[in-house]
C-alpha cells in the first residue's frame, strides 16, 4: 500500500530553553499502525508524543495530520485536536465530572452529537474498556487502573484518527497496568492507529509494529519490535537495552 | 432600645433596600468578575492587559471615591439616567459603582481558583478538542468556582457591609436610616448603633456560613 501516512513529522525542531530537546525529527505514522516510542527519560519521547497535537509547540519543522499541516491556533487546531486522541499518565479525567459525563463531553460540545447517542455510544465504550458499572461515579472515587481505561474511552468516543498514549502506566500500581495494557493491546488488534510512548517492553514486543528509540532527543533507531529487541544495531540502544531487560 | 423597636418599620425596610442592593450588585460583580478572570487567563495580550488595568485600578481605588464618581459623574455630569424616578435612579448607579468595585475581588478569588485547577485539567480538554472558551465554560471555571466558595462568601460579606457607603448618592439603605434615626434621637445613639450592627450581622453571618457549607458541599476530591 502507498497511502500517504497518517503522521508525518518533518525535521521538527524544539528548544526549552538552552535544552535541544527535539532535533530534526523525521517520522511517519501509517494508518493502522502502531508505533511504540522507547527511550531513557529526558530523551524527548513525551514531548515528542504531545507535539502532535501541538500541547507542545515546534520551533522549526512541520506536523501534518492526513495531508493537513497542524493549525497554530484557533478553531482550526480545536477540530484537528478533536481527531487526535490523547492519554495521559496522569489520566486527566475531568475532576467535577462522572465517568460518563467525561466520555461524552467531546461528542456533545465539539461533534454536537446527540445526547441520547451521544450517552449510548458511551456506554458501549465504557463496557468495552470494562466499566459500564461505574458510569454514574466520579474520577476520585475509581482506582488509577479503571481511571486510564475511563480516558481511554474518551479518547475513543471522538472516533480519533490516531491515539497517542504519554506514559500510560508509569503512574499506575503495578497490579493495574497489566488491565490498562490489555485494553490498548485489543485497540491495537482493532487496527487502531497509535503512538505509544511506553516503558512496558512487553507491550512494544506484543503489540507494536514499529519500535522507535529516542536518545538525547534525536532518533537513534527504527525497527520491528523483533529486530530491535533481538538485535539492536546500535551501542546506545544496546546499553539501554541491557539496563532495563537484565531484570 | 425602645427607639429601635419603635421605628422598626422604617429600618426593615431600610434593610430590605441594603438586601436589593447587596443581590443586583453580587450578581453584577459574579458577571463583570468571571468575565475579568477569563481575560485575564485568555491568550490573547490585549484582554490579559486591559483585565490588569481594570482590576489594579478598581481594586486600589477607595469605594466613597468609586461610588461618588457613579453619583456625581456618571449620573449629574454625564446624565446617565437609569429611571425617571430619583431614589430608583441613585439604586442603579450606586449598583454599577458596586458591581464594578466588588468585580476586581470576584476575579482576584476566581483566579486563585484558576491556579488550583491542575494543568492537566487543561490540556485534555484541549486534546477532546474543545476551543479556549469551551475550555473555560466546561472545566476551568465550574472547578475553580468550587474551590473559591469560601473566598467568595467573604467578597460577599464585604459588599453587604459596603453597600453602607451607597447614602452617599442617596439611596435609602440601613446606614442612612440609621443616620436619620440618631438626628432625631440624639440621647439613644448607643442601642440605635448596637441595632443596626445586630441588622448586619443577621445579614452577614448566615452568608458566612452558607458559603462555609457549600465550600464543603462543591468541593472537587481529586
Amino acid at each position: 500500500m502507498t497511502a500517504t501516512p497518517l503522521v508525518v513529522l518533518e525535521n521538527v525542531n524544539k528548544h526549552f530553553g538552552e535544552l535541544h530537546v527535539l532535533q530534526d525529527i523525521n517520522l511517519s505514522v501509517h494508518r493502522g499502525e502502531v508505533v511504540v516510542l522507547i527511550g531513557p527519560s529526558g530523551s524527548g519521547k513525551s514531548t515528542l508524543c504531545r507535539t502532535i497535537n501541538r500541547l507542545e509547540t515546534i520551533d522549526t519543522g512541520t506536523i501534518t495530520i492526513d495531508g493537513q499541516p497542524l493549525p497554530a491556533e484557533g478553531r482550526g487546531l480545536a477540530r484537528l485536536r478533536s481527531d487526535v486522541g490523547m492519554v495521559f499518565q496522569s489520566f486527566n479525567l475531568f475532576a467535577h465530572k462522572t465517568v460518563l459525563q467525561n466520555v461524552t463531553l467531546g461528542p456533545l460540545k465539539v461533534r454536537k452529537t446527540p445526547k441520547e447517542q451521544a450517552e449510548k455510544r458511551a456506554l458501549e465504550l465504557l463496557d468495552r474498556v470494562g466499566i459500564a458499572n461505574q458510569a454514574h461515579k466520579y474520577p476520585a472515587q475509581l482506582s488509577g487502573g479503571q481511571q486510564q481505561r475511563v480516558a481511554i474511552a474518551r479518547a475513543l468516543a471522538m472516533d480519533p484518527k490516531v491515539i497517542m498514549f504519554d506514559e500510560p502506566t508509569s503512574a499506575l500500581d503495578p497490579e493495574m497496568v497489566q488491565e490498562v495494557l490489555d485494553v490498548m493491546v485489543n485497540l491495537a488488534k482493532d487496527g487502531m492507529t497509535m503512538v505509544v510512548v511506553t516503558h512496558e517492553m512487553g507491550f512494544a514486543r506484543r503489540a507494536a509494529n514499529r519500535v522507535v528509540f529516542m536518545a538525547n532527543g534525536q532518533i537513534v533507531e527504527e525497527n520491528t519490535p523483533d529486530e530491535f529487541f533481538g538485535s539492536p544495531r546500535t551501542d546506545r540502544a544496546k546499553d539501554f537495552l541491557s539496563k532495563i531487560l537484565t531484570h | 432600645m425602645n427607639v429601635v423597636l419603635e421605628n422598626l418599620g422604617p429600618i426593615l425596610e431600610a434593610f430590605w433596600s441594603t438586601v436589593l442592593l447587596s443581590v443586583a450588585s453580587a450578581i453584577g460583580a459574579l458577571v463583570l468578575g468571571t468575565l475579568l478572570a477569563g481575560m485575564r487567563v485568555s491568550p490573547v495580550p490585549v484582554l490579559r492587559a486591559s483585565g490588569t488595568l481594570y482590576v489594579n485600578t478598581m481594586r486600589n481605588t477607595p469605594l466613597t471615591l468609586v461610588l461618588l464618581f457613579c453619583g456625581l459623574g456618571l449620573g449629574n455630569t454625564l446624565g446617565l439616567k437609569f429611571s425617571e424616578t430619583v431614589t430608583v435612579n441613585s439604586y442603579w448607579l450606586a449598583v454599577v459603582g458596586l458591581s464594578a468595585y466588588t468585580a476586581s475581588f470576584v476575579c482576584e478569588s476566581l483566579r486563585a481558583g484558576i491556579n488550583t485547577v491542575p494543568m492537566g485539567q487543561a490540556e485534555a480538554a484541549r486534546s477532546v478538542g474543545l476551543t479556549f472558551g469551551q475550555t473555560m465554560t466546561t472545566i476551568i471555571l465550574p472547578q475553580a468556582f468550587r474551590s473559591v466558595v469560601g473566598p467568595l462568601g467573604s467578597v460577599l460579606i464585604a459588599l453587604i457591609k459596603n453597600t453602607t457607603i451607597a447614602s452617599l448618592i442617596g439611596v435609602a439603605e440601613a446606614a442612612a436610616s440609621m443616620r436619620t434615626l440618631i438626628e432625631f434621637n440624639g440621647n439613644a445613639v448607643i442601642p440605635i448603633f448596637i441595632g443596626f450592627a445586630l441588622g448586619f450581622m443577621v445579614l452577614t453571618l448566615p452568608t458566612g456560613f452558607l458559603f462555609g457549607w457549600l465550600s464543603k458541599r462543591l468541593a472537587v476530591a481529586r
